[in-house]
């Protein structure tokens, strides 16, 4: 047997091919056993590109649920407070095409809202608790409620069982460290004290260099 | 004290006209008191200061009305005396234009300071005091990002400082402040400079780095360091370094890079490659802290622009409103084609005029329209690789500016955007005039936008999943109670629903089990195969059927004495008996059969008679099983009638309850009056279904004993244990144990009976009966 082998160089090359890869497939094998990842990281994945609203919109009750949706082979572009950057995000992650948002969910809104309780009105009935995905309603039976802006993410929930109506949507206020500069739109034409963004002052004196050059 | 000391170039840069002549034509100046002073709370970098003054209240100089908040943020004093007439959003210099809080002050024209507390040795306080003083007196950056200089003056631990550099480069064009100051206010600077060596403990070096284009200022501070120098040795250490003027080397990562040689590493602070760097003018304000106790309430600012009429250095109190000021040098608004705060490439245009002077205001720059006309077009990109080539931080600006366009954050990070100055050369060089800043801090806006949108949506996510967790918990323990009372309410049910067969089909019920028994004992006896064996168990099979048969027929016997009873019911039990008797003849049939099958079984042994049913009793009874489930059965059917009564009883109390709850309600006249008198009509139909129940047949008959069905269950698993063990017993044992067992049993009916004959207990006859019956049976077996 073993001198069979041995005279034929083409057998031994092929046993020693099949054997070496029959050891790796055990590794391989031993190894997809021994180390598998518990939970999904693909779901956790998506999840974190989901802007975490938790509205609802996409017909899950909440994002991580899309997430594992989406896991499942339900389309990207349910979600609307994510916009299409989710969408192009997710379709990256995914490697798909990024379709645009499928506005039967909603519509994707660039101001940021927040809710407020117009807390005299307030009759403490706590339905915007129990409604609320994020636990961003302070308030007790009877006792006047009041949202914590900043937990809240704007998802629209608790406005619809109010029973007397006393929750507005209100647009985010940008302050001094939420403002950023803008992207310069192409081609503007500046204007004097009306946008800050039109501002260039580079290169205001060139002119005068060439000036001083020709001099 | 020479130059002669060694400069280091930085990478790129450029050189754009300087255009500083213009303010230093004049000397430095003051203009008069404003009408208004508007004090913004956040002049400086980080958190605002809280307002601790009140609208009406009257302010000196000096006066602190706004303390810091936290350690990143820096206190904020009255600029003059006056009065507090508002703290309010007002416009304030910022590219942005949003208006923030601020405490506007009118001015009685006085000027008066408050106590000022003087000190004239630095050397004699400790370091912590004299950092104290600094931070109290607000001071902080001049140079334009307003860093809190306290803050800056006290590196970690691990943070050796070697170098202290005094930063006066001012490299940016039209500014002369920082020149103004060093000229007048160049002792000022000297002690300064000595003061923050002392706190950093005196580095090894002491540097003023200042631009080869200021040999006023330079040729000032020598002589003020000879001057210093005769009283304080330490003086001689400072040395005044001048390097060639090439923008932007006033930058403080830059200047570094000049006089040291080491660079920043990026994400760094100077002071990890153990140097400092501060601003002439804050050192300036620093000295005045600490040796004058003078808060930080004004300071040096260049008013320059082609719009003005004046072009000059003013030492200016914060607050002023930039329109004030312009007007005092008098602004020509159809001349100028803005006003910009800051130089012309790192300023913004100021969006309201009426937005103050504040620390980090260098420079009002009041451009004529040929001065500083609106910029061209952006063209596209060209690739021409000039902005790289001054990039002062050595980044590829063009690439910057793709990946800004498409949004790319994280290239941007790879490609150092953090790095980026903002200092504008690359945009100054770009022939395509892109402003390829404004991309960087939208870029850079963006990026933390993004972080802080994401740390929120993280606290979302963790939020919502605790809820969710918590939800579940809830919803589990609901789950767990509901199972449970409904684990309880189906047991009930359905001890309810075997008491109700028991009481109205106890015959039937009786029949089955019977059965069922005998076929238990069958299969247990089926192992002997022998005839024999076959034969004894076929026997017993009719003894069964013929007790089955005998206890139809046993109600018929009080229910004589009994009216109640109606004619359907006797019906009823006659059928029974009719099935029973059939049985019995089935039973009977079968053994005849056998019998007849099996020849060799001689002299077959009479056969218990069984010719009329109302003569069998005394054979029926000879079984023991079918009397233990009798007696089982018996019991089953007897306690419902106590449990119906007693459950009566409770729901009775509970009406009388609800009633009067529905009464106060009424009283009251409280909304629930409704649920409450649903509640009530709940509890009468419950009881009038109990009611019912305990009508029924059956359950009238009158009990004495109390049973429970599990203690039935016992009794019959009992039976079925002595039937098992007695099929494997011989004849003789047989009969001796039954005897026995029988004699004990008559003993205790006896007993029994007496009792209830003492008692006159309406129950006498079923005891009586009982008695007999077990007689009859002894003396069969006997
Ligand atoms: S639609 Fe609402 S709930 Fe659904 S993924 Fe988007 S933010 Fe989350
Ligand atoms: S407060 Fe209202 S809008 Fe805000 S997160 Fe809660 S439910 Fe949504
Ligand atoms: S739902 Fe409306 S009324 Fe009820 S607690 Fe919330 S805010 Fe108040
Ligand atoms: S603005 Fe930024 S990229 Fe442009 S030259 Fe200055 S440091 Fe370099």
């Amino acid at each position: 047997m073993i001198d069979v082998i041995l005279q034929n160089p083409i057998l031994s090359a092929l046993l020693a091919l099949g054997g070496l890869s029959a050891a790796f497939g055990a590794i391989l094998g031993f190894a997809a056993v021994k180390y598998k990842v518990d939970g999904d990281p693909l779901v956790e994945r998506i999840d974190a590109l989901l802007p975490q609203t938790q509205c609802g919109q996409c017909g899950h009750p909440g994002c991580k649920p899309y997430a594992q949706a989406i896991v499942n082979g339900e389309d990207i572009n349910k979600c609307p407070p994510g916009g299409q950057a989710t969408i192009n995000a997710l379709a990256d992650l995914l490697d798909v095409p990024a379709p645009s948002l499928d506005t039967e969910h909603g519509e994707y809104s660039e101001v940021k809202k927040v809710a407020f309780i117009r807390e005299e009105e307030c009759i403490g009935c706590t339905k915007c608790i129990q409604a609320c995905p994020t636990d961003a309603i302070l308030g007790a039976a009877k006792q006047m409620h009041t949202v914590i802006a900043d937990e809240c993410t704007g998802c629209d929930l608790c406005v619809e069982p109010c029973p007397v109506d006393c929750i507005d949507m209100i647009p985010v206020q940008t302050d001094l460290n939420a403002w950023k500069w803008t992207l310069p739109t192409t081609n503007q034409k500046p204007l004097f004290h009306v946008v800050a963004n039109e501002l260039n002052l580079i290169a205001s004196d060139r002119r005068n260099s060439d000036d001083e050059k020709a001099a | 004290m020479t130059s002669l000391t060694r400069v280091w170039d930085i990478p790129g840069g450029i050189h754009p006209p300087e255009n500083k002549n213009q303010s230093l034509q004049l000397p430095l100046g003051e203009i008069p008191l404003p009408p208004l002073l508007v004090i913004p709370l956040n002049q400086h970098m980080g958190t605002p200061a809280q307002p601790v003054v009140q609208v009406g209240d009257s302010v000196l100089a000096g006066q602190l009305i706004g303390a810091a908040d936290g350690t990143f943020s820096a206190n904020t004093h009255a600029s003059t005396s006056g009065t507090v007439i508002a703290i309010e959003d007002r416009a304030i210099p910022h590219p942005s234009g949003i208006a923030a809080q601020s405490i506007v002050i009118q001015p009685d024209g006085l000027h008066a300071w408050i106590e000022k507390e003087e000190c004239a040795d630095f050397r004699a306080l400790d370091r912590l005091e004299l950092l104290d003083k600094i931070r109290a007196a607000g001071v902080a950056g001049l140079g334009g990002a307003g860093f809190p200089t306290a803050v800056k003056l006290a590196p970690k631990s691990t943070q050796v400082i070697d170098t202290l550099i005094l930063n006066g480069a001012e490299c940016e064009p039209y500014i002369t402040a920082d020149d103004m100051l060093m000229q007048v206010r160049a002792n000022e600077l000297i002690a300064g400079t000595l003061l923050l060596s002392h706190i950093l403990h005196h580095p090894e070096k002491l540097l003023i780095g200042v631009e080869d284009n200021k040999p006023k200022a330079i040729a000032a501070l020598k002589m003020a360091i000879a001057a210093a120098a005769v009283t304080d040795p330490e003086a001689k250490k400072i040395q005044v370094v001048s390097f060639p003027t090439k923008y932007p080397s006033g930058g403080a990562k830059q200047i570094i890079q000049i006089l040291t040689g080491r660079e920043t590493p990026s994400g760094h602070h100077s002071a990890d490659i153990g140097v400092i760097c501060v601003n002439v003018a804050t050192a300036v304000a620093a000295w005045r802290a600490v040796r004058y106790g003078e808060p930080m309430i004004s300071r040096v600012t260049t008013i320059v622009g082609e719009a003005l009429q004046t072009q000059r250095n003013i030492d200016v109190l914060f607050g002023t409103p930039i329109s004030y000021v312009l007007e005092q040098h008098g602004f020509d608004a159809n001349r100028a084609s803005r006003v910009v705060m800051g130089g012309p490439m790192m300023g913004f245009t100021l969006l309201d005029l009426d937005a103050p002077v504040i620390k980090t205001t260098n420079c009002i720059l009041a451009p004529g329209k040929q001065e500083l006309p609106p910029p061209a077009p952006a063209q596209a990109c060209i690739r021409c690789g000039l902005c790289a080539e001054v990039c002062p931080v050595s980044l590829l600006p063009q690439q910057l500016f793709w990946y800004a366009q498409a949004e790319d954050f994280d290239r941007l990070e790879t490609h150092n955007l953090f790095d980026c100055i903002e200092c504008g050369a690359c945009s100054y060089v770009c022939p395509s005039s892109i402003p390829l800043v404004q991309y960087y801090r939208a870029a850079k806006g963006s990026i933390r936008q993004q972080e802080i949108e994401k740390e929120k949506a993280d606290r979302s996510r963790q939020r919502f999943e605790f809820r969710q967790a918590r939800i579940a918990k809830e919803e589990a323990e609901k789950e767990a109670k509901r199972l449970l009372r409904q684990k309880a309410a189906e047991e009930a049910k359905k001890k309810l629903a075997e008491k109700t067969i028991a009481t109205s089909e106890p015959l039937e019920a009786l029949a089955t089990t019977t059965d069922i028994v005998a076929a238990a004992v069958a299969k247990a006896s089926a192992v002997q195969i022998s005839a024999d064996e076959q034969k004894i168990k076929l026997e017993r099979m009719v003894n069964a059927a013929k007790s089955t048969l005998e206890f139809a027929q046993k109600p018929l016997v009080p229910n004589k004495t009994n009216p109640v009873i109606s004619e359907e019911q006797l019906v009823k039990q006659q059928v029974r008996v009719k099935q029973a008797a059939l049985k019995l003849a089935e039973a009977e049939k079968k053994l005849a059969d056998f019998i007849a099958t099996q020849p060799e079984l001689a002299a077959p042994e009479p056969l218990p008679t069984a010719t009329t049913p109302a003569v069998a009793t005394t054979t029926a009874i000879d079984d023991p099983i079918a009397a233990a489930i009798a007696r089982a059965q018996a019991k089953l059917a007897i306690s419902p009638a106590d449990r119906i009564r007693s459950n009566i009883e409770s729901l009775h109390s509970r009406l009388a309850k609800a009633e009067e709850r529905v009464a106060e309600a009424k009283a009251d006249g409280s909304i629930n009056v409704a649920a409450l008198q649903q509640g009530v009509d709940k509890l009468r139909e419950k009881i009038a279904e109990t009611e019912a129940q305990l009508t029924e047949p059956g359950a009238n008959e009158p009990v004495a004993v109390k049973a429970e069905k599990t203690a039935a269950q016992i009794a019959i698993e009992k039976a079925r244990q002595k039937a098992t063990a007695m099929a494997n017993k011989s004849d003789g044992q047989k009969r001796a144990e039954q005897i026995q067992a029988l004699q004990l049993r008559l003993q205790k009916a006896r007993e029994r009976l007496a009792q209830a004959e003492a008692e006159n207990d309406p129950n006498i006859e079923a005891f009586r009966l009982g008695v007999t019956r077990l007689e009859e049976k002894l003396n069969e077996i006997a």
